[in-house]
């Protein structure tokens, strides 16, 4: 498996470090509530085929990105900067 | 008062050669990083240049002459070596000392690039990777910078701490690209 760093290029993974789903992107407010905190914090959905995740460039240029890729394939269908993703905390 | 050496990250390790493949260390100093400030990326390249006569590398490049380099070291990171960052610069971005924290060695001769396919999984051949070019990527699992200044060397920079582990690893490969020539 290869992923196209934006910045890098195309790399083999294993100079990735996966990190779980991109909803780490959308950090609730800190009133949001008890049970929109436990869902942000412990539920997470099992697709099998397209889902956003958080990988970070670890052996290389060291960014965050959001990863689309499909469970069933494999198949990556997107690349970007986290920086870039709206929503994405600073 | 204690008579305090200092000792190079790779010293009683290098030079060493196999077959018509040199390892030897590269004595760079000082070694500065430089990571702008949000927003603050042209600015800092202009003061560079002016100062310096080299402005922030573009990502995968390093830019400069034998005397004073800039070498892309990250996202919206870059080493400066062989020089002070000109005054000014710490307002614009953060600057740290990495001088001695680095082992840089040079791995030179005619197989180089076969050498380095066993270590670093990213297509190094020149038609890919120019004189100019410099990366982060892996030896084996140890992250390092990778750079091209000639078309037969390479400048492999990796932490100090793990110098003799860089040094045994490109070994053991050069021992091996040497003991595959044909005769």
């Amino acid at each position: 498996m290869r992923i196209t760093c934006p910045i890098c290029g195309e790399r083999d993974i294993r100079e990735f470090t996966y990190k779980g789903d991109a909803v780490a992107l959308d950090r609730p407010a800190p009133d949001a509530g008890d049970e929109v905190w436990d869902e942000y914090m412990h539920l997470r959905d099992n697709p099998a085929g397209v889902t956003r995740e958080l990988w970070m460039h670890s052996g290389g240029c060291g960014a965050w990105l959001v990863v689309t890729r499909d469970t069933v394939t494999h198949e990556i269908v997107g690349v970007a900067l986290a920086r870039d993703v709206e929503g994405a905390v600073a | 008062m204690a008579d305090l050496k200092s000792l190079s990250p790779c010293a009683g390790l290098l030079p060493l050669s196999r077959g018509a493949l040199t390892l030897e260390e590269v004595a760079w100093d000082p070694i500065w990083s430089v990571a702008p400030y949000k927003g603050q990326m042209q600015d800092v390249s202009d003061l560079l240049n002016a100062a310096l006569g080299v402005g922030f590398p573009v990502p995968g490049t390093w830019d400069g002459d034998a005397n004073v380099r800039a070498l892309w070291s990250g996202l919206d990171q870059a080493f400066l070596v062989g020089a002070k960052p000109p005054a000014g610069l710490t307002a614009r971005a953060a600057v740290t000392d990495n001088s001695d924290s680095w082992a840089c060695v040079a791995l030179s001769g005619d197989d180089v690039e076969e050498v380095l396919a066993r270590l670093v999984p990213v297509d190094l051949r020149e038609a890919a990777f120019g004189i100019g070019r410099c990366i982060r990527t892996q030896v084996q699992h140890m992250a390092c910078v990778v750079l091209r200044d000639a078309p037969d060397r390479f400048v492999i920079m990796a932490f100090r701490s793990m110098a003799g582990t860089l040094v045994h690893e490109l070994d053991v490969a050069m021992q091996g690209v040497d003991a595959r020539k044909p005769a």
